[in-house]
């Protein structure tokens, strides 16, 4: 059984977003990397690339696979996390620590579109 | 779940240790169970083992046995001593192949083993009944009969010795085999052979015993391994799957495999196809590629030159566990197979540089 960490918002292509004001912290959910497997790549954004809601901004790959990674919001790359660039494993390791980008939201009203945990918890089985 | 799908001899125990589970080639197989990479460095540092069960065996046996396998099969089995084993291919007139496989010459007069891939075992069988015309010769599928463990890894020898209590198997060269019994007097093979660029063994019995023996190499502490790391290990070793590197489209030749073909034999299906590839070079070849950078060139992905012009497709991908970049293997326009060519690669919205490099990554440690 995955977990789901309270106090975040998920998408239902298994991203999770934890809002920080007007930023949006996004990752992959436990559900996403016990899916893939060993996490080796993560192909990730520049920062200031605009990226939009539902499309993709990079990808995660596995031994076996590569995965998109879809944005749950539209905005602008503020930050990517270069730790887990040099260390996808961080991803399996503590998937709700190892955010992958934080983006300025463009549209803080995309969020309502996102899933609350009780509701991704149907999703991720 | 499908309910086509066929199951080996070891598919409950399998569940029982938590594999993920995925089809392929027909049946419901594991994929991983602690992980690709910790079974891949098992494999490589210690010893692993594999359920092959779904593999095939046919059995060609009869006066004319040994001129009808070298007729279908492109190596030379003339003379072939008991107890020994070709890897080589069955082609289609066109050069072409139908499977790639292993022959192994009993140790009774005017009897072959084939081991077949999975997914072939029907389309092989049928080519090599159509074939048999003329030839009085026996053809028995016996793939339902036999399961399989393929035990891998520096320490597999020491792991076989102990199961099977046969110390003779130390003597095994690369490509060679033995047969034993059980107290019930079944048979037991045993070779010296595998996919995964270590020394290691394959043993063939029938079901049961396979069961028995893979629970004991579990309690002994054998690492399970499935289908994920047993492709990693393979590609590493610079070894063609069937459909991937080798197809009705990709020959011998074109593969870079033509020292499995004998072309000095007086005839073989596919000889004078390939004859003529030899002579002419062929249009496209099997490459390695090497990346510059960490990003992961999978099946599909364009093969371009700087200009963007495609040049050809990636066939297996990944970034290499024990060797720690990103390499591929790819069927590119001959004209750009030399070793040290630049190439790139297509990967989503980037291309990325790379050169032809070997196809053996990894420096194998085959029994010599």
């Amino acid at each position: 059984m995955s977990k789901i960490a309270e106090g975040l918002l998920y998408s239902e292509s298994h991203e999770w977003v934890k809002v920080d004001g007007n930023v949006a912290v996004i990752g992959v959910s436990d559900f996403a990397q016990e899916e893939m497997g060993d996490i080796t790549y993560v192909d990730v954004p520049d920062v200031d690339d605009e990226i939009k809601a539902g499309e993709d901004f990079g990808a995660l790959e596995s031994v076996k696979a590569s995965s998109e990674l879809y944005s749950p919001v539209s905005g602008r790359v503020v930050e990517v996390n270069a730790e887990v660039e040099d260390s996808p494993e961080l991803i399996n390791e503590d998937p709700y620590s190892a955010w992958i980008i934080k983006v300025e939201m463009s549209d803080a009203s995309e969020l309502d579109a996102l899933l609350s945990p009780e509701a991704y918890a149907e999703i991720a089985k | 779940m499908d309910n086509q799908l066929k199951l080996t001899c070891l598919h409950d125990l399998h569940l029982e240790l938590g594999a993920k589970m995925s089809p392929f080639a027909g049946f419901d197989m594991p994929i991983q169970y602690s992980g690709i990479i910790d079974e891949h460095n098992a494999v490589r540092n210690e010893v692993g083992m594999f359920d092959v069960s779904h593999m095939g065996e046919i059995f060609i046996s009869g006066e004319d046995a040994e001129t009808f396998v070298n007729h279908i099969f492109t190596n030379d089995v003339r003379g072939l001593e008991e107890g020994k084993i070709l890897y080589g291919m069955l082609l289609y007139p066109d050069g072409g192949v139908v499977d790639d496989l292993l022959v192994y010459k009993e140790f009774t007069p005017d009897s072959f083993l084939l081991v077949v891939n999975a997914a072939n075992i029907e389309k092989d069988y049928d080519w090599i009944l159509k074939n048999a015309e003329g030839y009085k010769v026996k053809v028995e599928n016996a793939s339902d009969s036999f399961g399989q463990i393929a035990v891998q890894g520096p320490m597999s020898e020491q792991a076989v010795v102990d199961l099977l209590d046969i110390e003779e198997i130390r003597d095994l060269g690369f490509y060679s085999f033995l047969d034993a019994e059980d107290e019930d007097g079944n048979r037991v093979i045993v070779s010296r052979t595998g996919y995964t660029g270590e020394d290691g063994f394959e043993i063939y019995a029938k079901p049961e015993i396979i069961r028995d023996m893979w629970k004991w190499l579990l309690e002994s502490g054998v690492k399970p391994c499935g289908l994920g790391c047993r492709d990693t290990l393979r590609f590493e070793a610079g070894l063609p799957l069937y459909g991937d590197e080798l197809s009705a489209d990709i020959s011998p030749v074109m593969a870079g495999l033509s020292m499995f073909c004998k072309l000095d034999k007086p005839e073989f299906i596919g000889k004078d196809a390939l004859v003529k590839q030899k002579a002419e070079g062929p249009a496209r070849k099997v490459v390695g590629i090497e990346l510059k950078d960490n990003a992961i060139p999978r099946a599909g992905y364009p093969v371009e030159l700087e200009d963007g012009t495609q040049v050809g497709v990636v066939t297996t991908g990944y970034h290499s566990i024990s060797l720690d970049k990103s390499l591929c293997f790819a069927l590119v326009d001959a004209k750009y197979a030399a070793l040290d060519t630049p190439l790139w690669i297509h990967i989503r919205k980037h291309v990325f540089p790379g050169i032809v490099v070997k196809k053996r990554f990894y420096q194998t440690n085959y029994k010599k």
